[in-house]
């Protein structure tokens, strides 16, 4: 079954504070799917490097986690990709129909999963690079 | 009960495709960011640890996999997000293929790399 809903003009950012948790999960996942893609692009342009011979691949890759913004910038990607994943598992229930009754609780759930995640991620992802 | 959102209209192959792509993606990203920052660390990677990965067959052809899906879903969501705030007529046709030859073009880029990274082509 399917319904619409007449969500207003979500580029009226004024009405933040009328938005609901769903209309909060669509703007996170447009935002994260954004993000994701276009990180896909830039990834496969670094390592197109490896077309250029093995050093200069390994000193691009050595060279970018070197530094520190790049560490921050991929704690960033962590958070964007973990919250696209989890709330797109919650996406495939709701789609299925299941859970539709508890769909703003697993979205908040998913907000805190990804939290959860990042922060015990950041030790890992730093490492070596302050 | 919040409302559910969606850019896409269901039922339309446009959203099966997304769905059945998620679900490949949903393992093999969560596979990838594990492997490559929590098993190896991305600040140690070198050509001959990439060039061990993707000489296994079952790797590579999951990276293929997953370079292949990963764009479409990716791209089709794009696309469904500018139909979703009224993109239509001639500039709807124009995103669509511009869309249709960055993907090819990502696509055929990552396959040469990947052959590079195998140690295929060099």
């Amino acid at each position: 079954m399917s319904q619409s809903y007449d969500r207003g003009t979500v580029e009226d950012f004024g009405r933040w504070k009328e938005f609901s948790a769903g209309m909060w999960a669509w703007i996170f996942h447009k935002f994260t799917g954004w993000v994701l893609v276009g990180y896909l692009f830039t990834h496969i342009a670094v390592l197109s490097t490896a077309t250029q011979g093995a050093t200069t691949y390994t000193q691009t890759i050595r060279g970018l986690e070197a530094l520190a913004i790049v560490r921050v910038l991929e704690v960033g990607l962590l958070a964007v990709a973990v919250f696209h994943i989890l709330n797109g598992v919650r996406l495939l229930f709701v789609d299925l129909g299941v859970g539709l009754e508890a769909q703003d609780k697993s979205f908040y759930a998913s907000l805190v999963l990804s939290g959860a995640i990042v922060v015990a991620s950041v030790p890992t992802f730093v490492s070596g690079a302050f | 009960m919040a409302e559910h959102y969606s850019s896409f209209n269901r039922g339309n192959t446009r959203w099966f495709l997304q769905r059945i792509t998620a679900v490949f993606l949903i393992g093999v990203l969560a596979f990838h960011f594990m492997l490559l920052h929590f098993v190896n660390h991305a600040a140690e990677i070198t050509f001959l640890g990439t060039q061990a990965r993707m000489s296994q067959v079952g790797y590579f052809g999951t990276m293929i996999a997953f370079l292949v899906t990963a764009t479409f879903h990716g791209v089709n969501g794009v696309y469904n997000a500018l139909i979703n705030q009224g993109l239509e007529g001639t500039q709807k046709q124009a995103v669509k293929w511009v869309l249709v030859v960055a993907s090819l073009v990502l696509v055929a880029q990552g396959s040469r790399t990947a052959l590079y990274m195998a140690g295929i082509i060099a």
